[in-house]
């Protein structure tokens, strides 16, 4: 076999190994929701059994599932779309008008996500007291869009470097005002990339729930919440747990299934150059 | 009318100083052409004039309004960028169109404008292609005609043609200097290429580590270097240097000793120049020819056959190198060895600090313009 050829070969098979080890818990969780509830703690784990929706309708009964989805996508897509807007002007300065500082300010940055959040927890909890902001919509965008901010600017300052300087020089010699050059020639061409900075944003809020289980009750509350209700107060349910999981999970799922090809776009920009 | 006036400008990167004070003053409609070693701080310079890069110290003036901090856009002032900085999602006709469309000009004189220029640049057919469906050539010229669009006082070129192949830029080189004629405009281009400095300029700005070397006519650079840096910029193959020795110094001419013995008289001012003193004597590839008593001897070591010339790379008696421009139809051949005979009236002396000895005579052409100068329009 020629070497090149191996090579190839090995890297499909680890590449598939890998995917199957990221998918195994997904397709396990899925596959246990259409069980019932002593199939679903079976020892062995059962691979074939008759599938049931019985799960599915006792979480709907339990739950309004809608409430809980529409928090999802109202508080992802409004945390997503505040920390872009926040984030372009701050990208566009830090990638083009660069200061001493703005390496330091970017790491620091980024190091604020390395401290746990449980370490805020309580100052964070007492201004939402004070302000009126727990369990409400609107405090948990500004949480998920402080949350995901340094990651943003991140990002879009990895775009927008990307975008050649003399594009925008020559924008400021035909005229363009700041804003004109960031609106009509760095963000049409840096769109990729925004995209996939946004579809991250988005994935992480949906995904987030430290935040959303102590700052949410019943009204505002998302739908990592909703799945949290199927862990108590009986003990475990695995079979329910799952459905709800399942059907908290699938509308990103397929949404990103759909933005795949923009996502892997936009985070393999500039490497494959 | 546009004059452009610098005055003592400088430019500090921090503790570093990469424009050292330069004065330079460029007529109404001038082709003037900056040139230098990459790193000279030629492309600062005129990023500088542009707007794009802030001014430490001096004043930039034009029509003798003081323009240091007037943002780009209103220094009357067009730019081409190397890399042509086109809008990769616009289309043709949008890329040149957008600094009208920025100033708020209505779309159907837009749109004139644009086909005017686009005519005047044979991209009419082009106008609805994007950036990416072009050639190097059609990209350069849709740069060109952004610039053109906004009739701008200055128009502006940062090493414009270094990016395409040999053919093309010998081509877009002679629809430049039709461009100038036409437009009738003052132009500045950054260029290190001396050929194109040579062929297009009215004027040349040789600039080194951020200073200006010499300013002048292309003829008057090429016979009146004023020191040993602009001597073997200027020129293609390179001026040759070889050390001498004041022999005798005399009010219209200077004899010098070659370390081959032989003796040259230079026709330069006497200056003051003693004998003794070490000098450099400069000398080009095409004013030295081969004959049987020439004062230098040497052995060929390479031979390059461009047709017409013929160039030959040799080796004194002494060690040093000389480029020796000959004949097309010679046959001297590797390891020959030859004897080279200088003119003196075409050599230039230079001091030991490398400055030159003024001639004793100007040379007749060293002030001509490359284009005849045009009546006021």
């Amino acid at each position: 076999m020629h070497p090149k050829t191996r090579e190839r070969l090995v890297l499909t098979v680890v590449g598939w190994l890998a995917a199957g080890l990221i998918f195994f818990p997904i397709f396990w969780m899925i596959l246990t929701s259409f069980k019932t509830e002593v199939e679903a703690v079976a020892t062995p784990p059962q691979l074939f059994f008759t599938p049931t929706l019985e799960n599915y309708i006792t979480v709907r009964e339990r739950a309004d599932y809608v409430h809980f989805a529409i928090n999802s996508i109202v508080i992802s897509v409004g945390a997503t779309l505040l920390a872009t807007l926040i984030a372009v002007p701050a990208a566009y300065a830090m990638a083009f008008f660069p200061g001493k500082r703005t390496k330091d300010l970017l790491l620091w940055m980024l190091s604020t996500k390395m401290m746990p959040a449980v370490g805020v927890l309580i100052p964070i909890y007492l201004l939402f007291r004070d302000t009126g902001a727990i369990d409400t919509r609107w405090g948990l965008i500004v949480v998920y869009t402080l949350m995901n901010l340094p990651i943003v600017v991140w990002m879009l300052y990895t775009f927008f470097k990307e975008v050649p300087k003399d594009i925008l020089e020559a924008g400021r010699m035909d005229g363009a005002k700041p804003k004109q050059e960031v609106w009509m020639l760095l963000l049409p061409l840096s769109l990729p990339g925004i995209a996939s900075t946004a579809l991250l944003s988005i994935i992480l809020c949906w995904n987030e729930a430290f935040w959303s289980l102590n700052l949410t009750t019943s009204e505002a509350a998302p739908l990592t919440t909703f799945i949290a209700s199927f862990s108590a107060p009986e003990g475990l349910f695995w079979a329910k747990l799952s459905a709800a999981s399942t059907i908290a999970i699938a509308p990103i799922l397929v949404f990103g299934w759909m933005s795949q090809r923009q996502l892997v776009r936009g985070l393999t920009f500039g490497a494959v150059k | 009318m546009s004059t452009i006036v610098l005055k003592g400008i400088q430019k500090n990167y921090g503790a570093v100083q990469v424009i050292k004070g330069i004065d330079l003053s460029i007529d109404d409609r001038e082709f003037c052409v900056f040139v230098g070693p990459s790193g000279c701080g030629k492309s600062t310079l005129l990023r500088m004039i542009a707007g794009l890069e802030e001014i430490t110290a001096g004043d930039l003036m034009i029509d003798g309004q003081r323009i240091n901090d007037v943002p780009p856009s209103e220094r009357g002032l067009a730019m081409v960028f190397q890399s042509y900085a086109l809008y990769p999602h616009m289309s043709v006709a949008d890329n040149m169109g957008f600094s009208l469309r920025l100033a708020g000009v209505p779309k159907e004189e837009r749109r004139a404008k644009v086909a005017e220029a686009a005519r005047i640049l044979h991209l009419d057919n082009l106008l609805d292609r994007k950036p990416k469906e072009l050639s190097g050539g059609q990209r350069q010229r849709v740069a060109i005609g952004r610039a053109i669009v906004r009739k701008p006082k200055v128009f502006l070129f940062d090493e414009p043609l270094s990016n395409l192949d040999a053919s093309l830029r010998v081509q877009m080189r002679i629809e430049l200097a039709r461009l100038h004629d036409e437009l009738a405009a003052t132009m500045i281009y950054v260029t290190h290429d001396q050929i194109e400095a040579m062929t297009m300029a009215d004027k040349i700005v040789v600039l080194q580590s951020g200073i200006v070397e010499q300013a002048g006519t292309p003829l008057e650079l090429y016979h009146h270097p004023r020191n040993q840096f602009v001597a073997g910029f200027i020129g293609s193959p390179k001026m040759n240097f070889l050390p001498a020795k004041v022999t005798a110094v005399t009010d219209t001419a200077t004899t010098i000793a070659l370390p081959s013995g032989a003796s040259l008289d230079i026709p330069v001012r006497a200056g003051g120049q003693k004998v003794g003193y070490a000098v450099t004597l400069g000398v080009r590839p095409e004013h030295m020819r081969l004959a049987g008593e020439g004062e230098l001897l040497g052995e060929v070591m390479v031979v390059e056959r461009l047709g017409g010339e013929t160039f030959l790379y040799t080796q004194l008696n002494d060690g040093t190198m000389l480029i020796v421009q000959a004949d097309g139809e010679i046959p001297t051949g590797v390891h020959e060895r030859i004897s080279i005979k200088l003119d003196p009236a075409a050599c230039h002396l230079f001091d030991g600090e490398g400055l030159a000895i003024e001639r004793m005579e100007r040379h007749p052409l060293a002030n001509l313009r490359r284009l005849p100068t045009r009546k006021a329009s």
